[in-house]
């Protein structure tokens, strides 16, 4: 049986942009979020992000001039991967086989011109019609546009970026499943390996919708946070008066291998990744099913991958944490809480979870990725990162969530969910390497 | 991390939509007449754009709302056009594949929906600025500047709610899970032209492990709104015309004279199934899916594509398939009439084939619908199998002559097909190859 092990990590976050600096700000329980400075969002319902900030993306390439001006999730790709590389020792692997390197991405679009879009629909606008006057929307759109710019908009330019930059000729995918993508993206990696198309899978997800249109997207769906207080205190998931996720951005990357192709190569494994669960709610276009049957089925399908036992109650469960999807809206941590007790048993109270979102907000569909390595990272120092900002826990979420202060603890398996909306489902486990 | 073999795995349902009407059979009478679904524009007034014909599927043909359970119908209101082609699509794979499914029926489903999974390509989904631009304008200041202040406080409360959540990628196959109650694993690939055969692949992958019994897997999209064909034209890749001249020459694939692409709307979803599964319930497959090969091209720019990925790709489907090229009858390659995407796409096949090419048939898809990028995997899939199922080639149209390639205009003809590879390379560089087997009579 193909064993699969992670050999290098990388992320750019709002927390920071390399793996000791987020992991000790996490432990410390700081919060990145805060007003927003890329656009001026003082008038929108929702003024705060988690930003990523002092990133110059040139500084993780070859030559900058080969990617030409690559759209900020290509930027932020590029940066968590070359982390990811460095640490996996490839960089110096002179033997390796890029026909057998792959890339699995759950990367989002690219940023929209939001400046000029609004320009040339409102130029356009026919008054008396009623609608955009399409000749007129096309001379303006020719003379507004960057062409370049309009290309790198494609969900797989990240793809292309990293596939330029490391020379990979493997197997490539991109998966867009909202918010569960990139935990999708590495579970399907790790399926690619097992199956025996390739020895090495780049993987994880890079997004950003921190612009005027992605806002106001979210804030139409009254998806987004409008906390009218200190930024730093408006994520709060599993929180009684939780009222919304707030926007993050950035990149988390993974190098995944087979274990045979790690040991012959004198790599050093981080994690093994043990376990994949993925499912549809199939329920409603805005709603999650009301008995958690998507997120639960997930997990159940996850630990089996795994073959662990999660439901046997036991005082020692075989997963020592859980980084939640956890997105601080009333309906996710509610149901995701029900699936949890669904998927453990009696044993989900003994588990503690957390949702590192409180800190960082949410990354769409690079959170999953992050979310995984804050796992390995767990795994690593054997400690846990907390949920801040709960202080006025929900009464009706009762397991344990890791409130506001990290934790020592012994980990050796963890567990990592994705839920997007429109339904897909992705859990991950993965375990100390052995 | 447990995986199981690597079961048989079937094509037992083909439901394809594009500019020549809803279902492979319309698609399919046409090609075999050389009738093209090309011409003008009518959607808007494309006056203003260099590039102003594409494939259209009449809104006479084709109406979500007719084809989806009465409990759907209120979220057909939040469905873009790529959404509605690929819920049209699924329920033609669905009843083609003559099974029954939750949302669309009364009976017991057919598959249980827990073990049924859907993966279904999209593109980037531009939004419509009719839609977006009327919540604009309302922000517009009288020196005609945009007002972003104004925006935020008020403006942007002229867009729907659920505004956003008709141009998320992954909403194609959330209502087609929705629809058919698909309760296992489910994904989006974007990956432009490679979507749909990605997707394919994943089904199969997924179906290969376990963790399914039948996946609904295509894809869909729609370029014929101004946004997005705003888009394409970014890449260079579409033919210049106003719409004149004779619409089965516009896309010339592998011609010394090509000069580009046309888009089109439409796509494909196909029911993949374990071949026990689809045998245990007396199902009727149209073929096999005997190998898969995906590479990705490592190329200067995302607008190019690699021939050494393209033949790597087709090397391990081969491989899988275990076959060697003198068992393929028969290529659909991707013949966009992109030059550069043409003499890379020839130049991987002719280092597989050799000289042999020019007398393998081949069928190709984008001179009859135009270039239905995430879609276009799908429909050249479900015209292979279609291909198998008839042992016909159709007529091609749109060059009169190529080298290297059999590629030229000829009528349909009868033939032996037993194993059919079908080639998608895509901007971005992502190639993919799949081979299809004849079912044994």
């Amino acid at each position: 049986m193909t064993r699969v092990v992670v050999t290098g990590m990388g992320w750019i976050t709002p927390l920071g942009n390399d793996l000791d600096t987020v992991w000790k700000r996490m432990c410390n329980g700081e919060s990145a979020i805060a007003l927003i400075d890329r656009f001026d969002a003082s008038s929108f319902p929702t003024k705060f992000a988690g930003q990523v900030r002092d990133f110059d993306w040139t500084q993780y390439v070859k030559d900058a001039d080969v990617h030409r001006q690559p759209a900020m999730n290509s930027q932020f790709a590029l940066g968590a991967a070359k982390q990811a590389w460095e640490q996996s020792g490839l960089g110096s692997f002179d033997a390796l086989d890029r026909d057998r390197t792959g890339i699995y991405l759950g990367a989002g679009e690219g940023v929209l011109d939001f400046s000029a879009h609004s320009m040339i629909d409102t130029h356009s606008w026919d008054v008396e019609d009623g609608k955009v006057d399409p000749v007129a929307w096309a001379k303006f759109a020719s003379n507004q546009l960057d062409e370049w710019g309009e290309v790198e908009q494609e969900p797989n330019m990240p793809l292309w970026h990293l596939a330029r930059e490391y020379g990979l000729r493997g197997p490539a995918f991109n998966c867009l499943t909202a918010c569960a993508a990139s935990t999708q993206a590495i579970g399907e990696a790790t399926s690619v390996l097992i199956g025996g198309d390739a020895d090495v899978m780049l993987a994880g997800g890079t997004h950003t919708m921190l612009h005027a249109l992605g806002i106001t997207g979210f804030n139409r769906l009254t998806a987004l946070s409008t906390f009218d207080g200190d930024p730093k205190k408006a994520s709060k998931p599993f929180s009684r008066d939780r009222g919304g996720f707030v926007m993050g951005e950035g990149s988390g990357m993974l190098v995944l291998e087979t274990l045979d192709h790690a040991l012959a190569r004198g790599a050093t494994p981080l994690a093994e990744i043990v376990g994949f669960g993925s499912s549809a709610d199939a329920y409603r276009i805005t709603d999650l099913h009301p008995e958690g049957r998507g997120p639960s089925a997930a997990m159940k399908n996850a630990l089996a991958q795994a073959g662990i036992d999660a439901q046997t109650p036991t005082n020692n469960p075989p997963v020592q944490y859980i980084s939640a999807h956890g997105t601080s809206t009333q309906e996710n941590d509610f149901i995701e809480t029900m699936a949890i007790k669904l998927a453990f048993g009696d044993n989900a109270p003994k588990v503690p979870i957390s949702s590192i979102k409180s800190m960082m907000g949410h990354l769409i569909a690079a959170a999953g990725s992050v979310e995984l390595i804050t796992c390995i990272m767990s795994i690593q120092t054997n400690m846990l990162v907390p949920t801040i900002n709960l202080d006025n826990p929900d009464p009706e979420l009762d397991l344990d969530y890791i409130p506001n202060v990290a934790r020592k603890a012994q980990v050796d398996c963890c567990l990592s969910n994705s839920f997007g909306f429109g339904g897909q489902n992705n859990t991950l486990v993965v375990k100390r390497y052995e | 991390m447990s995986q199981t073999g690597n079961n048989q795995v079937v094509i037992s349902g083909v439901g394809v939509i594009s500019a020549l009407g809803n279902g492979i059979e319309p698609l399919w009478e046409a090609m075999l007449e050389g009738r093209t679904g090309l011409k003008r524009i009518e959607r808007f007034d494309p006056s203003g754009f260099a590039s102003q014909v594409a494939g259209v599927l009449s809104e006479d043909e084709f109406k979500v709302r007719k084809i989806v359970p009465k409990s759907h119908r209120k979220a057909t209101k939040v469905m873009c056009r790529d959404t509605e082609l690929a819920v049209g699509a699924a329920a033609a794979a669905v009843e083609n594949a003559g099974i029954t499914t939750a949302g669309m029926s009364d009976e017991p489903p057919t598959i249980d929906p827990n073990r049924m999974g859907c993966h279904i390509g999209a593109g980037l989904i531009s939004a419509e600025v009719n839609e977006l631009g009327a919540a604009l304008v309302t922000s517009k200041k009288d020196d005609g500047s945009f007002d972003l202040d104004h925006w935020g406080r008020e403006g942007m409360q002229n867009l729907s709610p659920l505004w956003l959540l008709k141009y998320l990628p992954n909403m194609l196959a959330c209502h087609v899970t929705i629809v058919h109650d698909c309760r296992g694993p489910s994904n989006t690939i974007t990956c432009c032209e490679a979507s749909s055969g990605l997707s394919i692949a994943e089904s199969r992958r997924v179906i290969q492990r376990g963790d399914a019994d039948a996946c609904l897997s295509g894809g869909a999209e729609d370029r014929v709104n101004p946004l997005a064909l705003f888009r394409q034209l970014c890449t260079g890749r579409l033919v210049k015309t106003d719409g004149s001249g004779d619409m089965t020459t516009i896309v010339r694939p592998f011609a010394d004279d090509a000069s580009g692409t046309i888009i089109g709307e439409g796509g494909g979803i196909l029911l993949i199934e374990d071949t026990t599964s689809c045998k245990n319930r007396g199902g009727s497959p149209w073929c096999t899916i005997d190998g898969i090969g995906c590479r990705q091209s490592s190329t200067d720019s995302p607008l190019e594509v690699d021939s050494r990925a393209i033949e790597s790709a087709i090397n391990k489907a081969m491989s899988e398939a275990d076959c060697n090229p003198c068992d393929i009858d028969l290529i659909v390659p991707f013949g966009s009439g992109i030059p550069n995407i043409d003499a890379a796409e020839l130049e991987g096949l002719t280092s597989i084939f050799g000289e042999a090419l020019q007398d393998i048939p081949t069928i190709i898809t984008i001179p009859y619908t135009g270039n239905c990028m995430a879609g276009n995997g799908a429909i050249c899939v479900g015209v292979a199998a279609k291909a198998i199922k008839e042992q016909m080639v159709p007529a091609r149209i749109g060059t009169e002559k190529t080298n290297g390639i059999n590629a030229f205009k000829c009528n349909a003809t009868k033939t032996s097909i037993n194993r059919v590879l079908v080639v998608t390379p895509s901007e971005g560089g992502q190639c993919v190859a799949i081979i299809l087997g004849r079912i044994d009579p």
